[in-house]
């Protein structure tokens, strides 16, 4: 057998030879996943929500992040913050709605309350607790050790040690940057989103997020629907930006960007929306240009960028704005939580489009994502096959002289190459 | 058998009578989908109808407003069953096996020969050893002038908190 694939370790790359293998271990052992719950979710930045989604003061939303049940809130002075909902009387989970907006939170297991703030607020008669309840926060609620943002996208890390959420993110803050200025009003988390599961490590959609080189061969009957309604416009009237590629973020973050073939809310207009449209999204686009200037405005406006931000973040600037991020229950088994952003101020019509431009691709019913989940859990069944065809191949691109185009492998390589060091190398 | 209690005694008869023709109508419709008819299927609605699944675990109801799952207008919708033939839908190939069973059928208004209908949903899917199971409540409008007659919109509201089986790819 070729010795590369006798190698123990579980990401083999091999420049001289232009092979990049990572074993189907990695995708089938829960040895391995317990290894990642040690190694990258107990200690990356991990995104926990959007400012829009906790506007008003009070408000909070309750959320699963790295197998954590967390509160993600403003108190009554604005302050946003990330607790562990578990009462530190007895573990109970403190609030148990998904949304709301409160003046407190209340255990309904022993009443204990607590301040939005997180503060011990039950006032019981005198003998039953002492000082260290009401003063010296050992019956506070329990703040997520690191809770950092980037633009209203808010992260929180289970390390108290981590780096900076700027030093972590890197690259990809550029990325996000031009996500978040598409409106000058700000942006906003449209409506709860959709929750689903996919039977699948939770890697092979890390991967197939960035990944344009299944595009056509996987989603050729939404580029047909796209075809048949009017909505598919290859040309690009994009003359003063053409970096479309692949783009190494560092820390494991990687991003394609590309010509659109799609519309895009923002300001790329496209027949099937109607000649009635065309003058608003002109005007969008002269908007951008005119805050931007005339390269950062066009590459906002007409260019689409798949990005992962390591380990579980997508955001997809496509026909529609896609947050994504997802964590595994079991080597075979995800939980996926997708949300549409859209601008604040957005036109009624145009959020009614861009709705409507997600769906038709994006989610699982959708005319996309579907055929996605279904190569992903084919995937994961064809693992089965494991101890006679052991090794995925990630080599595409790898002799390509000059910078890696966006059908190449290379940004998942760029995912594995840091899952690799973080996991230690481990066999 | 009497019909909806809640309509004066008189017009009970004529209710039940409405409900058995609308029962079998929405058998005729889970027949076809069982069978993967799913053109014929699509020549239940009325051309201008639309079917929609809202977002699980809330009250959103204006796909304008809100993500939902499925939000199509009747191209869309023709678009959705045409995807569905081509054997590059992935997720339907090779084909998935449904059952659609249908009950607590209810009328709950009629306007110019148009009956809102609720009724109860359980739909099977099964692939590859999996079976998948959608459970919750459709909200129909059907033009009982025509004959025969025509849906003018489909809401299928899940019952469950999220969706389980990931994928939505069949009509439930």
């Amino acid at each position: 057998m070729d010795s590369i694939l006798t190698n123990p370790s579980m990401v083999v790359e091999d420049r001289q030879r232009h092979l990049f293998r990572v074993s189907r271990r990695a995708f089938t052992e829960q040895s391995v996943l317990d290894a990642e719950n040690r190694t990258i979710f107990d200690r990356c930045w991990l995104y926990v929500g959007h400012s829009s989604e906790i506007a008003n003061n009070c408000d909070f939303i309750t959320r699963n992040v790295g197998g954590r049940e967390l509160i993600f809130n403003r108190d009554r002075a604005g302050v946003v913050h990330a607790f562990l909902n578990t009462c530190p009387h007895r573990g109970a989970m403190v609030v148990r709605e998904k949304k709301g907006n409160a003046l407190a939170f209340r255990c309904f297991y022993h009443g204990w309350s607590f301040n939005v703030n997180g503060r011990f607020a039950s006032r019981f008669e005198e003998g039953n607790y002492g000082a260290e309840h009401y003063g010296g926060g050992c019956a506070d609620l329990a703040q997520v050790p690191r809770l950092e943002s980037h633009r209203d996208f808010w992260f929180v890390n289970f390390d108290s040690n981590a780096v900076s959420l700027s030093d972590y993110l890197a690259g990809a803050k550029e990325y996000i940057d031009l996500v978040a200025d598409h409106a000058e009003a700000g942006m906003e988390i449209v409506g709860s989103g959709q929750q689903y599961v996919i039977n699948a490590n939770w890697k092979l959609l890390a991967e197939n997020s960035i990944d344009a080189f299944h595009g056509f061969p996987v989603h050729s009957t939404y580029f047909d629907y796209l075809k048949a309604i009017g909505s598919l416009r290859m040309d690009t009237s994009a003359g003063h930006f053409a970096a479309s590629g692949m783009h190494d973020l560092g820390n494991g973050h990687a991003v394609i960007e590309y010509a659109s073939p799609w519309g895009r809310p923002v300001a790329r207009w496209v027949p099937s929306w109607g000649e009635d449209k065309r003058e608003v999204v002109a005007q969008l686009r002269a908007g951008l240009i005119k805050r931007f200037g005339e390269e950062r405005g066009t590459r906002i406006a007409e260019f689409s960028r798949n990005m992962l931000i390591f380990p579980n973040l997508v955001i997809n600037d496509i026909m529609a704005i896609t947050i994504r991020t997802f964590m595994p229950s079991a080597p075979d088994k995800m939980t996926v939580s997708a949300w549409a952003l859209g601008a604040r101020d957005e036109d009624a019509e145009l959020r009614k489009l861009r709705l409507f431009n997600f769906l038709e691709f994006l989610g699982p019913g959708g005319f996309a994502t579907p055929d996605d989940q279904e190569a992903l859990e084919n995937c994961q069944r064809g693992y089965r096959n494991m101890r006679e065809v052991g090794w995925n191949d990630i080599s595409k691109g790898m002799p390509r002289n000059g910078p890696p185009m966006n059908d190449d492998e290379e940004q998942m390589r760029c995912f594995w190459r840091q899952w690799n060091a973080r996991m230690g190398g481990l066999a | 058998m009497n019909g909806d209690v809640s309509l004066p005694a008189g017009r009970r008869n004529d209710t039940a009578a409405l409900r058995g023709r609308i029962e079998d109508f929405l058998y005729l419709e889970a027949e076809l989908l069982d069978e993967w008819k799913i053109e014929e299927w699509f020549a239940l609605f009325a051309e201008g109808a639309t079917y929609e699944v809202p977002p699980t675990g809330t009250d959103e109801s204006d796909p304008a407003t809100s993500l939902f799952y499925i939000a199509d207008d009747y191209v869309r919708l023709r678009e959705r069953v045409v995807r569905l033939t081509k054997k590059e839908a992935h997720s339907e190939f090779p084909r998935s096996q449904q059952r659609h069973m249908i009950s607590n059928v209810r009328i709950t208004g009629v306007t110019d020969g148009v009956a809102d209908v609720s009724c109860n949903f359980v739909t099977y899917r099964a692939k590859r050893g999996v079976v998948d199971t959608y459970y919750g409540k459709h909200l129909y409008r059907i033009d009982t002038t025509a004959d025969p007659f025509r849906i003018l919109s489909k809401r299928s509201i899940l019952g469950m908190d999220m969706l389980y089986p990931g994928k939505l790819t069949i009509i439930i």
